[in-house]
Formats: C-alpha cells, structure tokens, sequence
C-alpha cells in the first residue's frame, strides 16, 4: 500500500504537468478532469448560447425547464438519447456509424495539450501546437465520411463545403500561427521597450513555451510590434470560425439551403455527438488563440503589478466572479413571480445560487486559490471568445459561397504572407537593437 | 524523462494496421474505402514516427496527409460515379510484373537486414532526443541545408505555378 501513496503523493511537489513528470495515475485523473470540464461548458454553452441569442433578438428564450430554463440542456440530452437511431437504408453502415466518432475523437484529443497553467496540462509536447492544429484537422475527416455515408444530396454537398471551406482557411490560420511562433524565438523588450530582455533561443512549438516566451518577453504576443500581432490574432480569429462551421461561416449546415448539412440524417445519439464535437472544438481553437495571443494563464499585468498584495489582489478575483454570479442568483430569486405555481422554480433558483456562492467562498481559502487562479484567468479569456461566437451568430448574416473563397485566398492568405514577412523584418530589427546593446 | 512503456506492444499493434490498411487499400472495391484504410496506415505510421522519438515528423504527417492531402483525395472520390467503377475490373492481369518488383524489393531488404548491421544504431536511442526535436531540426533545415531547403521550396512554387498554367485556360 505504502509505495502506491507515495507514487500518488510524489506528483504534489512537482513543477511539471503530469506527463512529462511520468505520472500515470495524475495523468488519468488530469484526462478525467479535462472531459468533466469540457462536458460541463458544452452544457453551459447550449443554455447560454440560446438565452444570449434570445435576449439579442428582444425575446426570453428558455423558460419552462428549471428557473430560467436552466435545465434545458438536460432535458435536451435526455430527448436526444431516447430518441430513435436511424440509419438511411442506402446508407454505407460502416462509414456513417465510425464518422461521429472520429469528429469527436479529434475534437477531444487536442485538449491533451491545452495548457490551462503551467503544471495543469495533461502533458507538453514538443511539437504542441503543430499537434493540435493537425489533430483539429482530422475533424474534417469526419466531416465528410458523414456526408458521403449519408448517401443523400444535402449532406454530400454539405460535406464538400465543408471540406473546401476547411482546406482554404487552414492555410491563412497557419500562417497567423507562423508568425506568432516567429516571436517565441526573439530577445523580448516588451511593449515600447518596457521590461527586461528574455532570452532569445531558437524558439517553441511547446504550447507551455508559448505562453512562457509571452511572461519572458512581458508582452502578449497580440500586442508584439503593434498592429502586426493583432493583425495575425485578427486572422486567427477569423479563420478559427471558419474552421468550426460557424456562423457567418456555416455554410456546410446551413439550415436554409441544406436543411442540416453534413449531419441531416442523423439523430438522436449520433447526432449529439456532432453537437459535442462542435463545441468542444470550439473550445479548442478559442484555447489556441488565448495560448498564443493573449498569454494562456498569465494574468493581466503579471510583471508589472507584482508583489504580495497585487498577487493577493488577482487571487480573488475567481472568488469574486463567483460571488458575483450567485448574486445575479439571488436578485432574480426577489424577482421571481410569487404565484404558488412558481414555488418550486424559486427555490431551485435559490438553491443554485446558494450552490454558486459555496464555490466562491471555497474559491477564497488561500490554498484553493493559489492552485487555481491559472486556471480561471485561461477559462475567462475562453469564455470572452464563447461569447464572440455567439455575438457572430447573432450579428451577422451568412456569407455566399463564393464571397467566402475570396475572403479566405484572396484575403487573408496574402495578409497572412505579407504579415509573415514583416514579423521576420521586425523580428530581425529587435534582434540587431539588442544585439548592438550588448555589444555597447 | 521516462522510460518508454510497452515498446513491442506498440510497434507490433502500428506496424500490423500499417499492413492491414495497406492491404485494404489495394483489395476495397470502393474507392472511399481504400481512401479510409489508407489514412489509418498513415496515422499509423505517424504512430511509428513517434516510437522514433520524431515528433515533429508525425506532426507534419498528420497535418498534411491525413488532415491535407487525403482530404483532398476524398473530395476528388466522392465526386467520381462510383457505380461505374465497380463494375470494371479491379486488377490488371500483370502477375509476372508484380512478382518481379515485389522480389526485388523483398532481396533488398533482405540484403540489407542481413549486410547492414553495422549502419544501424543496435541500442536505444539516448534519451531527450525528443525534447528539442523541433528546434534541432530547425537548426539543421535553416543553418546547414538552408540552401539546398529554400531550393526545394523554389521548385515547390514552380511546380504549383505550372498546375495553375497547365489547369486553367485564360489566366
């Protein structure tokens, strides 16, 4: 017995993610806590998603299951499994049974990587990012046995949209990631010179490197030789909605040609795969352009406002956002209707924002925050592009097909190269700045 | 850095859907299916690459030919009429051919198991190798072979330029 607490209790000391450290049973537990929490957001991102869009659009949306449809997701997930599984008869079996699997499985792995702090990932590649860039890439896959299999005419053309559209944006999206890289290998000086020089070297693929170079450097690479680090995020940000079908860009599902798209034939439990593999790759792509854009973990100003009581000043903020959320709870409880039928929904309402406000206490004992205060700044700047997506959904309207090519290759591909280059000019300046200072 | 686990488990469980998937390909009526099969033994070799201690070597395979070119591939086949395909014959009658080719390469091999012993590392690989596989490859690629690597990207761009010339009629 002894040896298997002291393998488990060895880990708790240690700096480095549960991977590199060799630790099979953390690196489970780590896995375990990753699926937990993404399944967790994608509930939170369908109940938010249609409320937020209902409120843009001047109605409540949600309303009936649970105070202010708060269980709405789960009674979603309960019709979608007892739905019945259908099949096309001309379908081919095997590929339309193994395609939702492949589109979830590659929208899954990729969070292997994502670094929601220094040591809370479930490990680090060397080659991080290239990892998750070509695992999110497989998705596409998926994509288009679905269509195929289907063997039906709104699908096929949807799984062709989909796999043109992808392939396009995949080249300006990694182009925009070249020049972030570019940066990782530089002698920082920060914003206009503030802050000390890092240590130039050749540079990272590693995703916790990225992040490492942006606090060595005291810069967010977003804000690196402005504009071109936010030009490069703004092609990102771009190109990342295209690569998750999402609106202005969901051609391949758009529901006024295509009926569904790609995933017209299938239902219930296939289909909630689909659904899950959507949104959970995009959590994936927001994670990559908050790792390589906008520091990953660090907290504002990290080296700028440090010390004791500036650390203790960010530490609560996780707190804070609890209490804040069950304070909204609580204000929607007094506002409640006080008919007798509403008796129930009041109380469950109660109830959650008293659950909300437990975890915001728990959330200010000092040996809680300090653990997981990387983790709720990474979450937040995922969750400010949860909200963006939705904003888009709700903003814009759907581009034509071929305005959609233009954008991609006609655009952004040369913005991308031009960009590139620049990056490598700046880069090469920065590099002489300081090496001419050394020499002095 | 840990030591690698279950090696042969691993190399024997790639290797053998290498060959699964490469028998598929060949033997599939359906021209998706052999496109399928042949991802899974490019996945799987990505899969070899890693036993290698060669990140960077998997990465580029899966993001360009499983997650690029076979994408591709694919749009290209389900565009095709696959019920004609089907109903033409699948082999051509090239026994001698085949058997010639594929004994040479069997000697070759053979050969060189047998011969080459000596070019061949007989150990494990030091460890950390794998640690700064990227940066030692950039290294290489941008410092000793830069010439030879920016040349090979010029002939890439004039190839692409002559499919765009050759494809398309009025540019």
């Amino acid at each position: 017995m002894q040896p298997i607490i002291d393998y488990i209790t060895s880990y708790l000391n240690s700096t480095q993610t549960p991977g590199a450290a060799g630790n099979f049973f953390w690196a489970f537990v780590y896995i375990l806590l990753v699926f937990l929490g993404l399944s967790v957001a994608v509930i939170a991102m369908n109940w938010l998603e249609r409320k937020i869009l209902a409120h843009m659009q001047v109605r409540l949306g949600p309303m009936r299951v649970g105070p202010h449809g708060l269980l709405q997701p789960i009674a979603d997930a309960i019709k979608l499994l007892l739905k019945e599984d259908i099949m096309p008869a001309e379908a081919d079996s095997f590929v339309f049974w193994i395609a939702p699997f492949i589109v979830v499985l590659a929208a899954f792995t990729v969070f292997v990587v994502v670094p929601f702090g220094p040591t809370h990932a479930i490990t680090d590649m060397n080659i991080g990012i290239l990892f998750m860039l070509g695992v999110s890439s497989l998705s596409v896959l998926g994509i288009v046995m679905a269509g195929w299999a289907s063997n039906s005419h709104y699908p096929l053309i949807g799984a062709l949209r989909s796999s043109a559209q992808m392939v396009s944006y995949e080249v300006a999206m990694g182009l925009a990631v070249v020049s972030a890289i570019l940066m990782t290998s530089l002698h920082g000086l920060g914003l206009y010179g503030a802050g000390s020089a890092g240590t130039g070297d050749t540079g990272t693929l590693s995703m916790i490197g990225i992040v490492a170079a942006q606090q060595e450097q005291h810069v967010w690479f977003v804000f690196k030789f402005f504009p071109l680090g936010l030009i490069a995020f703004f092609i990102f940000a771009i190109a990342m909605v295209a690569e998750t079908n999402r609106a202005p860009f969901d051609l391949p599902e758009a529901e006024s040609e295509l009926t569904a798209g790609f995933h017209t034939e299938y239902s219930g439990f296939r289909w909630s795969l689909f659904f899950l593999a959507e949104y959970s790759a995009m959590i994936a792509v927001s994670s990559i352009a908050v790792t390589l854009w906008l520091g990953g973990w660090l907290r504002p100003f990290p080296n700028l406002l440090h010390g004791t009581t500036w650390d203790l000043v960010f530490n609560l903020f996780p707190g804070i956002t609890f209490l804040f959320l069950a304070a909204i709870c609580f204000y929607s409880t007094a506002r409640m209707p006080k008919h007798p039928y509403f008796k129930i929904q009041t109380m469950g309402l109660a109830g959650f924002g008293a659950l909300l406000a437990l975890i915001g206490f728990v959330l200010f004992v000092p040996a809680v925050f300090v653990r997981v205060q990387d983790i709720y700044w990474f979450a937040m700047k995922v969750a400010a592009f949860m909200y963006l997506y939705i904003w888009y959904r709700g903003t814009f309207p759907r581009y034509r097909f071929d305005q959609l090519m233009k954008v991609g290759w006609k655009i952004l591909l040369p913005m991308g190269l031009g960009l590139l280059i620049l990056t490598a000019v700046m880069g090469m300046r920065s590099e002489l700045q300081h090496w001419v200072a050394s020499i002095l | 850095m840990n030591p690698p686990v279950a090696t042969p488990f691993f190399f024997y469980l790639l290797a053998g859907t290498m060959l699964m998937g490469g028998i598929l390909v060949i033997t599939r009526r359906n021209a998706v299916h052999s496109a399928l099969a042949l991802i899974a033994a490019l996945l799987a070799q990505a899969g070899l690459y890693l036993m290698l201690y060669a990140p960077f070597v998997a990465g580029v395979q899966i993001i360009l030919y499983a997650g690029g070119i076979m994408v591709l591939f694919l749009f290209v086949i389900m565009l095709v009429n696959l019920e004609r395909v089907q109903k033409e014959r699948q082999f051509n009658k090239q026994w001698l051919v085949g058997i010639a080719a594929a004994g040479a390469l069997g000697g070759l091999f053979i050969t060189i198991y047998t011969k080459g012993k000596g070019i061949f590392l007989d150990r494990a690989m030091p460890s950390g190798l794998e640690a700064e596989n990227t940066q030692k490859i950039s290294v290489l690629l941008y410092g000793q072979y830069m010439f030879a690597f920016e040349i090979a990207s010029l002939l890439l761009l004039v190839a692409i330029i002559g499919a765009v010339v050759m494809a398309k009629k009025r540019i």
